[in-house]
């Protein structure tokens, strides 16, 4: 290559020739400015490429992680979020479908304790009734027996002062009364 | 205007109308006397206007650099904020639009390579340095001679002797008639042309920019005297001077991209065999 540069640099000095002073092309290419020119850029490499490049490299890794750490963490928290919603929604259908099965428990109950309170004060009520027929009954027959008395008595004495005669031990009569009476039942009765 | 450029233009009496022809800047613009020398082995080193320059834009890049990332924060401020938006370009927009993953290895390279450049370039338009480094054709060469130097061992070791010459001179895809006429075209573009066009490009630019800028500042200061032609013309090309400044900018830096890019070009296609 640098055959090339200084061929083409005489050519060019040949043809320029401006006569009186020599002046160098400026195509040529002196070996202390080539020389200085790689030094210069070797520099400027090594000292870039090995004390401020590779920090600015690292840096930018890392912020490149961290941003992508930062995307990863919020879509942890939004799957995080989302499970407690699930669970709430669960949660709550569970307390819904409980609260459910006791309302419907409650109103069971209460039919059933409406239903076995009605039949215990009909029971009661009936054994009321029973108590109070029977006594009436005995009542009754007392009355009736007590009644039967007297008026075979004032039927008889009434009788006998219509007759004019002693009736009272007459067998006849007391036929005739008993007769009269079982007529008075049997209308009684109807 | 420097000193050296208002020496190059005939003096500081010649002017239009004063019997002196235009006084057009050429190639001893670009030519600088030792400021001291020494002497290394054999080897004479002398250390002119252009090797100081560049020795300072070497002291500020790395002190620029070294400070935005003495500390790199995770949330960037400051320097930093400015140092890492030249890493992500290199890093996205050269290193791997051209190597792909694999570019990550190479961005110390070719960031020491573009901001060198850049600033090379730069101080061109620096007040009082007022000459691109690069247009001093032994300095791109340095640059192009250690981009051949890297990417043909590279691609011996990566690919093997062999397969690395087969696939540069014989690409797959071109009827086999052809590799009599391709195979030479190949060789002598890729090994022998360039790292010659690589260092040309970016020479040759900085070189014509700034004599363009010398140019027409010599014109401005020529056209100054005592005449309306003269007035205006000095005028017209102070204003062209600035213009040419401000494209001069954007050529910098475009020039600093292309040579990085090439580099991460050449990187690239010694890594894998083209296809």
């Amino acid at each position: 290559m640098m055959n090339v540069f200084a061929a083409l640099s005489t050519a060019i000095t040949a043809s320029g020739g401006e006569g009186g002073e020599e002046m160098p092309s400026v195509l040529a290419v002196p070996i202390d400015e080539l020389v200085i020119g790689i030094i210069a850029f070797l520099v400027v490499f090594g000292v870039l490429g090995k004390l401020a490049l590779p920090k600015i490299k690292e840096t930018l890794e890392e912020r490149t992680h961290t941003i992508e750490g930062g995307i990863k963490r919020a879509e942890e928290a939004q799957a995080e979020a989302q499970r407690s919603l699930d669970e709430y929604k669960t949660l709550l259908a569970q307390g819904r479908e409980e609260a459910s099965a006791i309302r419907t428990q409650a109103q069971a109950d209460r039919t059933a304790i409406i239903e076995e309170a009605r039949t215990e004060a009909r029971a009661a009520a009936a054994q009321v009734t029973a108590a109070a027929e029977a006594q009436m009954a005995a009542e009754r027959a007392q009355a009736t027996a007590s009644l039967t008395r007297q008026v075979g008595e004032m039927a008889v004495g009434l009788a006998g002062k219509v007759i004019g005669q002693a009736l009272t031990d007459d067998a006849r009569v007391r036929a005739t009364v008993d007769d009269f009476l079982a007529d008075l039942e049997q209308q009684a009765a109807r | 205007m420097s000193a050296e450029l208002v020496l190059a233009s005939g003096g500081i009496d010649c002017h239009l109308m004063s019997g002196c022809g235009f006084p057009a800047p050429g190639a001893e613009i670009f030519q600088f006397d030792a400021v001291f020398s020494f002497t290394v082995g054999s080897l004479e080193f002398n250390i002119t206007k252009v090797t100081i320059l560049l020795f300072i834009v070497v002291v500020v890049l790395l002190s620029f650099f070294l400070y935005a990332f003495r500390k790199p924060q995770l949330v960037p401020r400051g320097a930093q904020n400015v140092g890492e938006l030249g890493y992500l370009f290199i890093r996205d927009g050269i290193a791997r639009e051209a190597m792909g993953k694999e570019g990550d290895k190479f961005v110390p390279f070719l960031f020491s390579f573009f901001f060198l450049i850049w600033m090379s370039n730069f101080v061109g338009i620096v007040p009082f340095a007022q000459i691109p480094i690069t247009s001093i054709f032994a300095i791109p060469v340095a640059f192009a001679l250690i981009v051949y130097l890297t990417w043909v061992p590279l691609g011996i070791y990566r690919q093997g002797f062999g397969p690395f010459f087969k696939n540069m001179l014989f690409p797959p895809g071109v009827p086999k008639a052809m590799y009599g006429l391709l195979a030479p075209i190949e060789f002598i573009s890729n090994i022998i042309v360039r790292p010659f066009t690589h260092s040309v490009r970016l020479f040759a630019n900085m070189f014509a920019g700034h004599l363009l800028i010398a140019s027409f500042s010599v014109a401005t200061f020529y056209l100054i005297s005592a005449s309306l032609i003269g007035i205006m013309g000095s005028v017209a090309s102070f204003a062209v001077t600035i213009a040419l400044t401000g494209f001069e900018i954007l050529i910098q830096a475009l020039q600093a991209y292309i040579f990085t890019l090439l580099t991460a070009v050449y990187i690239s296609g010694a890594l894998h065999a083209e296809h």
